[in-house]
Protein backbone atom coordinates (compact mmCIF):
# COMPACT_ATOMS: atom_id res chain seq x y z
CA UNK A 1 0.00 0.00 0.00
CA UNK A 2 1.15 3.44 -1.20
CA UNK A 3 1.79 6.05 1.28
CA UNK A 4 -0.46 9.21 0.96
CA UNK A 5 1.50 12.22 0.20
CA UNK A 6 0.47 14.50 3.30
CA UNK A 7 2.10 12.11 5.46
CA UNK A 8 5.22 12.84 3.66
CA UNK A 9 4.62 16.21 3.63
CA UNK A 10 4.08 15.95 7.62
CA UNK A 11 7.28 13.71 7.83
CA UNK A 12 9.41 16.01 6.38
CA UNK A 13 8.80 18.68 8.51
CA UNK A 14 9.03 16.64 11.44
CA UNK A 15 12.38 15.15 10.57
CA UNK A 16 13.77 18.64 9.24
CA UNK A 17 12.90 20.02 13.12
CA UNK A 18 14.44 17.22 14.49
CA UNK A 19 17.38 17.03 12.07
CA UNK A 20 17.79 20.90 13.24
CA UNK A 21 17.43 20.24 16.59
CA UNK A 22 19.64 17.49 16.43
CA UNK A 23 22.03 20.26 15.19
CA UNK A 24 22.00 22.89 17.61
CA UNK A 25 22.47 20.43 19.99
CA UNK A 26 25.37 18.63 18.79
CA UNK A 27 27.56 21.89 18.44
CA UNK A 28 26.15 21.93 22.41
CA UNK A 29 26.93 18.34 23.37
CA UNK A 30 30.49 18.84 20.87
CA UNK A 31 31.71 22.05 23.26
CA UNK A 32 30.79 19.94 26.15
CA UNK A 33 32.18 16.39 25.75
CA UNK A 34 35.30 18.61 24.26
CA UNK A 35 35.31 20.45 27.66
CA UNK A 36 35.20 17.36 29.54
CA UNK A 37 37.87 15.73 27.57
CA UNK A 38 39.64 18.52 28.35
CA UNK A 39 39.18 18.63 31.94
CA UNK A 40 36.85 22.08 31.69
CA UNK A 41 32.99 22.36 31.69
CA UNK A 42 32.34 23.56 28.29
CA UNK A 43 29.45 25.79 27.91
CA UNK A 44 27.12 25.97 31.56
CA UNK A 45 26.05 29.66 31.73
CA UNK A 46 22.76 29.92 29.33
CA UNK A 47 20.43 28.18 30.62
CA UNK A 48 20.71 25.08 33.00
CA UNK A 49 23.65 23.02 32.52
CA UNK A 50 24.00 25.97 29.15
CA UNK A 51 21.18 24.11 27.57
CA UNK A 52 19.57 27.52 26.10
CA UNK A 53 23.71 27.97 24.79
CA UNK A 54 22.85 26.55 20.64
CA UNK A 55 19.63 29.37 20.74
CA UNK A 56 21.68 31.87 22.24
CA UNK A 57 24.11 31.01 19.83
CA UNK A 58 21.22 31.06 16.94
CA UNK A 59 19.79 34.40 17.88
CA UNK A 60 23.01 36.21 17.54
CA UNK A 61 24.12 34.70 14.50
CA UNK A 62 20.61 36.17 13.52
CA UNK A 63 20.68 39.51 14.56
CA UNK A 64 24.29 40.11 12.85
CA UNK A 65 24.72 42.58 10.20
CA UNK A 66 24.26 40.74 7.31
CA UNK A 67 27.51 42.19 5.25
CA UNK A 68 29.50 41.54 2.32
CA UNK A 69 32.80 42.11 0.31
CA UNK A 70 32.76 44.94 -1.73
CA UNK A 71 34.42 42.52 -4.63
CA UNK A 72 32.95 39.86 -3.86
CA UNK A 73 30.54 38.39 -6.67
CA UNK A 74 26.72 39.17 -5.00
CA UNK A 75 24.29 36.67 -6.02
CA UNK A 76 27.17 33.65 -5.74
CA UNK A 77 28.24 35.03 -2.45
CA UNK A 78 24.70 35.31 -1.21
CA UNK A 79 23.26 31.97 -2.56
CA UNK A 80 25.88 29.41 -1.85
CA UNK A 81 24.75 28.84 1.84
CA UNK A 82 21.74 28.47 0.34
CA UNK A 83 22.73 25.62 -1.71
CA UNK A 84 24.94 24.10 1.12
CA UNK A 85 22.36 24.16 3.83
CA UNK A 86 19.77 22.95 1.31
CA UNK A 87 21.93 19.90 -0.47
CA UNK A 88 22.51 18.95 3.47
CA UNK A 89 19.02 18.76 4.79
CA UNK A 90 17.74 17.43 1.35
CA UNK A 91 19.80 14.36 1.87
CA UNK A 92 18.15 13.20 4.98
CA UNK A 93 15.20 12.55 2.76
CA UNK A 94 16.42 8.82 2.08
CA UNK A 95 17.48 7.85 5.22
CA UNK A 96 15.30 5.23 6.81
CA UNK A 97 14.80 5.32 10.38
CA UNK A 98 12.28 2.70 10.92
CA UNK A 99 10.16 -0.55 9.53
CA UNK A 100 7.08 1.06 8.67
CA UNK A 101 4.15 1.37 10.50
CA UNK A 102 0.08 1.37 9.93
CA UNK A 103 -0.97 4.48 11.73
CA UNK A 104 -5.14 4.70 11.91
CA UNK A 105 -5.45 2.74 8.38
CA UNK A 106 -2.74 4.60 6.75
CA UNK A 107 0.63 3.61 5.81
CA UNK A 108 3.74 5.53 7.06
CA UNK A 109 6.65 4.53 5.76
CA UNK A 110 10.19 4.87 8.23
CA UNK A 111 11.87 7.49 5.57
CA UNK A 112 10.27 10.34 3.34
CA UNK A 113 11.23 9.45 -0.05
CA UNK A 114 11.88 5.01 -0.59
CA UNK A 115 13.59 5.56 -3.69
CA UNK A 116 15.48 2.79 -5.52
CA UNK A 117 18.80 4.87 -6.07
CA UNK A 118 18.70 6.15 -2.50
CA UNK A 119 22.27 5.55 -2.17
CA UNK A 120 23.44 7.72 -5.45
CA UNK A 121 20.98 9.75 -4.74
CA UNK A 122 23.11 10.80 -1.29
CA UNK A 123 26.37 11.02 -3.15
CA UNK A 124 24.92 12.95 -5.66
CA UNK A 125 23.44 15.29 -4.07
CA UNK A 126 26.50 15.74 -1.72
CA UNK A 127 28.40 16.48 -4.35
CA UNK A 128 26.10 19.45 -5.27
CA UNK A 129 27.09 20.50 -1.70
CA UNK A 130 30.23 20.77 -2.01
CA UNK A 131 29.98 23.61 -4.74
CA UNK A 132 28.26 25.88 -2.18
CA UNK A 133 31.61 25.14 -0.22
CA UNK A 134 33.49 26.01 -3.64
CA UNK A 135 31.74 28.84 -4.86
CA UNK A 136 31.09 30.27 -1.95
CA UNK A 137 34.97 30.93 -1.22
CA UNK A 138 35.40 32.01 -4.66
CA UNK A 139 32.73 34.51 -4.70
CA UNK A 140 34.07 35.96 -1.61
CA UNK A 141 37.15 37.40 -3.38
CA UNK A 142 39.62 37.11 -0.13
CA UNK A 143 42.93 34.97 -0.42
CA UNK A 144 41.95 32.92 2.47
CA UNK A 145 38.47 31.50 1.33
CA UNK A 146 40.31 30.65 -1.99
CA UNK A 147 42.60 28.66 -0.38
CA UNK A 148 39.87 27.11 2.31
CA UNK A 149 37.66 26.61 -0.77
CA UNK A 150 40.74 24.87 -3.20
CA UNK A 151 41.23 22.74 -0.07
CA UNK A 152 38.01 21.89 0.76
CA UNK A 153 37.56 21.12 -3.42
CA UNK A 154 41.17 18.74 -3.91
CA UNK A 155 39.66 17.02 -0.20
CA UNK A 156 36.58 16.36 -0.85
CA UNK A 157 36.82 15.22 -4.71
CA UNK A 158 40.08 12.88 -3.22
CA UNK A 159 38.02 11.17 -0.25
CA UNK A 160 34.59 11.17 -1.93
CA UNK A 161 36.13 8.22 -4.58
CA UNK A 162 36.89 6.02 -1.32
CA UNK A 163 33.46 6.77 0.37
CA UNK A 164 31.99 5.80 -2.52
CA UNK A 165 34.09 2.56 -2.80
CA UNK A 166 33.81 1.94 0.77
CA UNK A 167 30.27 1.65 0.30
CA UNK A 168 29.74 -0.82 -2.90
CA UNK A 169 30.75 -3.86 -0.64
CA UNK A 170 27.66 -3.17 1.13
CA UNK A 171 25.97 -2.60 -2.05
CA UNK A 172 27.29 -5.61 -3.74
CA UNK A 173 26.14 -7.53 -0.57
CA UNK A 174 22.70 -6.50 -0.07
CA UNK A 175 22.24 -6.28 -4.17
CA UNK A 176 20.58 -3.62 -3.79
CA UNK A 177 21.18 0.34 -3.98
CA UNK A 178 17.63 1.19 -2.17
CA UNK A 179 18.22 1.83 1.53
CA UNK A 180 15.05 -0.13 2.74
CA UNK A 181 16.45 -3.20 1.20
CA UNK A 182 19.93 -2.77 2.58
CA UNK A 183 18.32 -2.34 6.06
CA UNK A 184 16.57 -5.39 5.25
CA UNK A 185 19.31 -7.49 4.46
CA UNK A 186 21.14 -6.62 7.88
CA UNK A 187 17.84 -8.26 9.74
CA UNK A 188 20.48 -11.31 10.65
CA UNK A 189 23.86 -9.97 10.94
CA UNK A 190 24.90 -6.25 10.43
CA UNK A 191 27.28 -4.99 7.89
CA UNK A 192 29.71 -3.97 10.09
CA UNK A 193 30.99 -7.88 10.42
CA UNK A 194 31.56 -8.89 7.04
CA UNK A 195 32.45 -4.92 5.84
CA UNK A 196 34.32 -3.97 8.84
CA UNK A 197 37.63 -2.85 6.35
CA UNK A 198 34.75 -0.77 4.30
CA UNK A 199 32.82 0.68 7.55
CA UNK A 200 36.60 2.20 9.17
CA UNK A 201 37.29 3.50 5.33
CA UNK A 202 33.59 5.22 5.13
CA UNK A 203 33.98 6.71 9.00
CA UNK A 204 37.82 7.80 7.90
CA UNK A 205 36.99 9.44 4.83
CA UNK A 206 33.65 10.35 5.93
CA UNK A 207 35.70 12.28 8.43
CA UNK A 208 37.49 13.83 5.47
CA UNK A 209 34.46 14.78 3.53
CA UNK A 210 32.57 16.75 6.36
CA UNK A 211 35.83 18.27 6.68
CA UNK A 212 36.53 17.69 10.39
CA UNK A 213 39.34 17.15 12.54
CA UNK A 214 41.97 15.39 11.83
CA UNK A 215 40.76 15.58 8.29
CA UNK A 216 39.82 19.66 9.32
CA UNK A 217 42.23 21.30 6.67
CA UNK A 218 39.66 23.50 4.86
CA UNK A 219 39.31 25.05 7.87
CA UNK A 220 42.61 25.14 9.37
CA UNK A 221 42.36 28.31 11.71
CA UNK A 222 46.89 28.94 12.22
CA UNK A 223 46.44 28.55 8.45
CA UNK A 224 43.90 29.53 6.88
CA UNK A 225 41.87 32.20 9.54
CA UNK A 226 38.67 30.21 8.71
CA UNK A 227 38.52 28.53 5.35
CA UNK A 228 36.16 29.14 2.58
CA UNK A 229 33.52 31.07 5.32
CA UNK A 230 36.09 33.94 6.25
CA UNK A 231 34.21 36.50 4.58
CA UNK A 232 31.11 34.96 5.78
CA UNK A 233 29.15 36.59 8.58
CA UNK A 234 25.36 36.10 10.80
CA UNK A 235 23.28 33.94 9.55
CA UNK A 236 25.18 33.23 6.46
CA UNK A 237 28.40 31.88 8.43
CA UNK A 238 25.37 30.12 10.57
CA UNK A 239 24.04 28.10 7.06
CA UNK A 240 27.68 27.13 6.52
CA UNK A 241 28.29 25.85 9.70
CA UNK A 242 24.77 23.73 9.58
CA UNK A 243 25.09 22.51 6.89
CA UNK A 244 28.65 20.96 7.97
CA UNK A 245 27.08 19.65 10.97
CA UNK A 246 23.71 18.25 9.29
CA UNK A 247 26.24 16.76 6.65
CA UNK A 248 28.44 14.85 9.51
CA UNK A 249 24.83 13.78 11.11
CA UNK A 250 23.60 12.56 7.34
CA UNK A 251 26.53 11.09 7.20
CA UNK A 252 26.64 8.94 10.64
CA UNK A 253 22.44 8.11 9.64
CA UNK A 254 24.25 6.46 5.92
CA UNK A 255 26.88 4.72 8.28
CA UNK A 256 24.03 3.15 10.78
CA UNK A 257 21.96 2.62 7.57
CA UNK A 258 24.65 0.73 5.61
CA UNK A 259 27.19 -0.90 8.08
CA UNK A 260 25.04 -1.01 12.03
CA UNK A 261 21.38 -2.53 11.01
CA UNK A 262 19.46 1.05 10.66
CA UNK A 263 16.71 0.13 13.32
CA UNK A 264 17.74 -3.48 13.69
CA UNK A 265 18.93 -4.37 17.24
CA UNK A 266 19.03 -7.46 18.97
CA UNK A 267 16.44 -6.78 21.34
CA UNK A 268 13.28 -4.91 21.53
CA UNK A 269 13.11 -4.96 17.82
CA UNK A 270 9.74 -2.48 18.14
CA UNK A 271 11.36 0.40 18.99
CA UNK A 272 13.26 0.64 15.75
CA UNK A 273 13.29 4.77 14.95
CA UNK A 274 14.93 4.92 19.04
CA UNK A 275 17.69 2.34 17.82
CA UNK A 276 17.99 4.29 15.00
CA UNK A 277 18.91 7.38 16.71
CA UNK A 278 20.61 5.86 19.52
CA UNK A 279 23.01 4.40 17.16
CA UNK A 280 23.54 7.88 15.46
CA UNK A 281 24.78 9.23 18.50
CA UNK A 282 27.10 7.08 19.05
CA UNK A 283 28.61 7.43 16.33
CA UNK A 284 28.44 11.50 16.26
CA UNK A 285 30.13 10.74 19.85
CA UNK A 286 32.75 9.24 18.31
CA UNK A 287 33.13 11.78 16.04
CA UNK A 288 33.46 14.13 18.64
CA UNK A 289 36.09 12.01 20.07
CA UNK A 290 38.12 11.87 17.61
CA UNK A 291 38.04 15.31 17.09
CA UNK A 292 39.55 15.71 20.63
CA UNK A 293 42.22 13.41 20.67
CA UNK A 294 43.64 13.55 16.53
CA UNK A 295 45.87 16.23 15.77
CA UNK A 296 45.27 18.06 12.03
CA UNK A 297 47.11 15.89 9.47
CA UNK A 298 49.67 17.81 7.25
CA UNK A 299 48.76 18.31 3.73
CA UNK A 300 51.19 16.19 1.61
CA UNK A 301 50.00 13.50 4.57
CA UNK A 302 46.28 13.83 4.13
CA UNK A 303 47.26 13.79 0.13
CA UNK A 304 48.96 10.59 0.69
CA UNK A 305 46.71 8.98 3.28
CA UNK A 306 43.94 9.54 0.81
CA UNK A 307 45.15 8.24 -2.44
CA UNK A 308 47.54 5.71 -1.26
CA UNK A 309 46.33 4.00 1.65
CA UNK A 310 42.49 4.35 1.39
CA UNK A 311 41.67 4.24 -1.86
CA UNK A 312 43.78 1.04 -3.08
CA UNK A 313 42.39 -0.61 0.56
CA UNK A 314 38.76 0.30 -0.24
CA UNK A 315 39.53 -0.56 -4.16
CA UNK A 316 40.80 -4.15 -2.72
CA UNK A 317 37.81 -4.61 -0.45
CA UNK A 318 35.08 -4.09 -2.82
CA UNK A 319 37.12 -6.38 -5.46
CA UNK A 320 37.39 -8.98 -2.80
CA UNK A 321 33.74 -8.69 -1.93
CA UNK A 322 32.16 -8.46 -5.40
CA UNK A 323 34.43 -11.86 -5.70
CA UNK A 324 33.43 -13.58 -2.64
CA UNK A 325 29.36 -12.87 -3.13
CA UNK A 326 29.73 -14.74 -6.68
CA UNK A 327 31.44 -17.46 -5.27
CA UNK A 328 29.61 -18.15 -2.73
CA UNK B 1 51.57 3.93 15.31
CA UNK B 2 47.88 2.38 15.61
CA UNK B 3 49.08 0.95 19.31
CA UNK B 4 49.95 5.08 19.93
CA UNK B 5 46.79 6.12 18.38
CA UNK B 6 44.23 4.05 20.26
CA UNK B 7 46.23 4.58 23.39
CA UNK B 8 45.13 8.17 22.72
CA UNK B 9 41.95 7.51 22.29
CA UNK B 10 41.69 5.77 25.99
CA UNK B 11 43.48 8.72 27.07
CA UNK B 12 40.61 11.44 25.96
CA UNK B 13 38.01 9.13 27.08
CA UNK B 14 39.10 8.66 30.84
CA UNK B 15 39.29 12.87 31.03
CA UNK B 16 35.61 12.40 31.23
CA UNK B 17 35.58 11.09 34.09
CA UNK B 18 37.55 13.30 36.13
CA UNK B 19 36.77 16.94 37.39
CA UNK B 20 36.80 19.91 35.69
CA UNK B 21 40.17 21.99 37.40
CA UNK B 22 38.13 25.07 35.78
CA UNK B 23 37.77 27.76 38.11
CA UNK B 24 34.39 29.22 37.87
CA UNK B 25 35.15 33.17 38.03
CA UNK B 26 32.11 34.75 39.73
CA UNK B 27 30.79 32.15 41.81
CA UNK B 28 34.72 31.31 43.04
CA UNK B 29 37.68 34.35 43.43
CA UNK B 30 41.17 33.47 43.85
CA UNK B 31 42.89 34.77 46.40
CA UNK B 32 44.92 37.52 44.86
CA UNK B 33 48.47 37.78 46.14
CA UNK B 34 49.61 40.23 49.06
CA UNK B 35 50.94 42.77 47.00
CA UNK B 36 48.23 42.38 44.24
CA UNK B 37 48.12 46.09 42.74
CA UNK B 38 44.44 46.51 42.35
CA UNK B 39 42.38 49.98 42.90
CA UNK B 40 44.00 53.16 45.00
CA UNK B 41 43.14 53.81 48.28
CA UNK B 42 43.91 57.48 50.04
CA UNK B 43 44.94 57.12 53.87
CA UNK B 44 44.32 59.06 56.49
CA UNK B 45 46.26 59.25 60.34
CA UNK B 46 45.12 57.68 63.30
CA UNK B 47 43.91 61.03 64.65
CA UNK B 48 41.48 61.20 61.33
CA UNK B 49 43.85 63.90 59.33
CA UNK B 50 44.75 62.91 55.81
CA UNK B 51 48.24 61.90 55.11
CA UNK B 52 48.05 63.40 51.37
CA UNK B 53 49.40 66.85 51.27
CA UNK B 54 48.49 67.51 48.05
CA UNK B 55 52.41 67.78 46.07
CA UNK B 56 51.97 66.09 43.23
CA UNK B 57 54.73 63.88 43.36
CA UNK B 58 51.96 61.06 42.55
CA UNK B 59 50.87 62.69 39.78
CA UNK B 60 54.06 64.12 37.46
CA UNK B 61 55.32 60.14 38.33
CA UNK B 62 51.54 58.95 36.63
CA UNK B 63 53.11 57.51 33.37
CA UNK B 64 49.19 57.17 32.32
CA UNK B 65 48.67 60.99 33.14
CA UNK B 66 45.54 59.74 35.19
CA UNK B 67 45.74 61.53 38.34
CA UNK B 68 44.63 65.08 38.99
CA UNK B 69 45.87 66.53 42.04
CA UNK B 70 44.55 70.51 43.05
CA UNK B 71 46.19 71.52 46.53
CA UNK B 72 44.99 74.22 48.96
CA UNK B 73 46.29 75.56 51.96
CA UNK B 74 45.41 74.19 55.14
CA UNK B 75 43.92 76.95 57.81
CA UNK B 76 43.35 76.95 61.41
CA UNK B 77 39.82 75.86 61.25
CA UNK B 78 39.79 74.43 58.34
CA UNK B 79 42.53 71.70 59.06
CA UNK B 80 42.36 68.57 56.40
CA UNK B 81 45.75 67.17 56.27
CA UNK B 82 48.91 66.83 58.81
CA UNK B 83 50.96 69.36 56.61
CA UNK B 84 51.09 72.74 55.46
CA UNK B 85 48.58 71.61 52.60
CA UNK B 86 46.39 69.40 51.55
CA UNK B 87 44.79 68.03 48.06
CA UNK B 88 41.36 70.19 47.61
CA UNK B 89 40.49 67.78 44.63
CA UNK B 90 42.42 64.32 43.94
CA UNK B 91 41.00 62.41 41.35
CA UNK B 92 42.18 58.91 39.55
CA UNK B 93 40.92 58.33 36.24
CA UNK B 94 40.62 54.63 36.31
CA UNK B 95 40.16 53.94 32.65
CA UNK B 96 43.56 55.53 32.00
CA UNK B 97 45.51 53.96 34.73
CA UNK B 98 47.48 51.21 34.01
CA UNK B 99 48.14 50.03 37.57
CA UNK B 100 51.96 50.42 37.81
CA UNK B 101 52.32 51.74 41.65
CA UNK B 102 54.60 54.33 40.74
CA UNK B 103 52.25 56.94 42.72
CA UNK B 104 52.86 54.62 45.56
CA UNK B 105 56.46 54.91 45.47
CA UNK B 106 56.60 58.80 44.49
CA UNK B 107 54.35 59.44 47.60
CA UNK B 108 56.39 60.61 50.39
CA UNK B 109 53.88 60.18 53.25
CA UNK B 110 52.42 57.11 52.02
CA UNK B 111 49.35 58.96 51.45
CA UNK B 112 48.39 56.09 48.09
CA UNK B 113 48.77 52.72 47.94
CA UNK B 114 47.50 50.55 45.63
CA UNK B 115 44.55 47.65 47.15
CA UNK B 116 43.81 44.38 46.24
CA UNK B 117 40.24 45.26 44.48
CA UNK B 118 40.49 44.70 40.77
CA UNK B 119 36.40 44.29 40.15
CA UNK B 120 35.97 48.06 38.53
CA UNK B 121 34.43 47.92 35.53
CA UNK B 122 31.64 50.57 34.92
CA UNK B 123 28.99 51.02 32.30
CA UNK B 124 30.06 54.85 31.95
CA UNK B 125 33.25 55.92 31.42
CA UNK B 126 32.44 59.29 34.06
CA UNK B 127 31.77 56.78 36.78
CA UNK B 128 35.61 55.56 36.22
CA UNK B 129 36.19 58.72 37.60
CA UNK B 130 37.37 58.10 40.89
CA UNK B 131 37.13 61.33 43.05
CA UNK B 132 38.85 61.78 46.86
CA UNK B 133 35.77 60.50 48.64
CA UNK B 134 35.40 57.92 47.00
CA UNK B 135 40.05 56.87 47.41
CA UNK B 136 38.88 57.52 50.96
CA UNK B 137 36.01 55.01 51.58
CA UNK B 138 36.65 51.54 52.50
CA UNK B 139 36.34 50.31 49.20
CA UNK B 140 33.00 48.31 48.52
CA UNK B 141 33.94 44.70 47.10
CA UNK B 142 36.28 43.01 49.12
CA UNK B 143 38.49 40.06 47.29
CA UNK B 144 39.82 37.39 48.92
CA UNK B 145 43.77 37.73 49.42
CA UNK B 146 45.97 34.79 49.82
CA UNK B 147 47.78 34.42 53.24
CA UNK B 148 50.43 36.63 52.97
CA UNK B 149 52.45 34.23 55.61
CA UNK B 150 52.71 31.51 52.61
CA UNK B 151 53.15 34.51 49.84
CA UNK B 152 54.29 37.82 50.59
CA UNK B 153 57.96 38.79 49.71
CA UNK B 154 60.81 37.92 51.34
CA UNK B 155 62.33 41.39 51.22
CA UNK B 156 60.93 43.27 54.00
CA UNK B 157 60.93 46.47 52.26
CA UNK B 158 58.91 45.59 50.18
CA UNK B 159 56.36 43.45 52.26
CA UNK B 160 52.47 44.48 51.73
CA UNK B 161 52.06 45.71 55.41
CA UNK B 162 55.15 47.96 54.84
Amino acid sequence: MNEPWWVSVIKSAIIINLVLVTFAYMTLAERKVMGRMQLRYGPNRAGPFGLLQPIADMMKLIRKESFFPGSGVDVLYILSPFVAAFTALSTFAVIPFGPGWEIFGTQVDGQIADIPIALILIFAIGSIGIYGFIVGGWASDSKYALLGSMRTCAQLVSYEVSLALSVLGVVIMAQSLSLTEIVSAQNDWWYVLPQFVGFVIFLLAGTAETARAPFDLPEAEQELVAGYHTEYGGMRFGLFTMSEYINLITLSGLAVTLFLGGWHFPVLEGLGPLWFVLKLFVLLFVFIWMRTTLPRLRYDQLMRFGWKVLLPVATINAVVTAILVVAL
Amino acid sequence: MPFGTAKGFGVTFRQIFNKPITQEYPEYKRPVYPRFRGRHRLHVHENGLEKCVGCSLCAAACPADCIRVVPAENTADNRVSAGERYARIYEINMSRCIFCGYCELACPFDAITLGNEYEISEYSRDDLIYTKDMLLAEPMKKVPVADPELYDTPIPAYRSSS
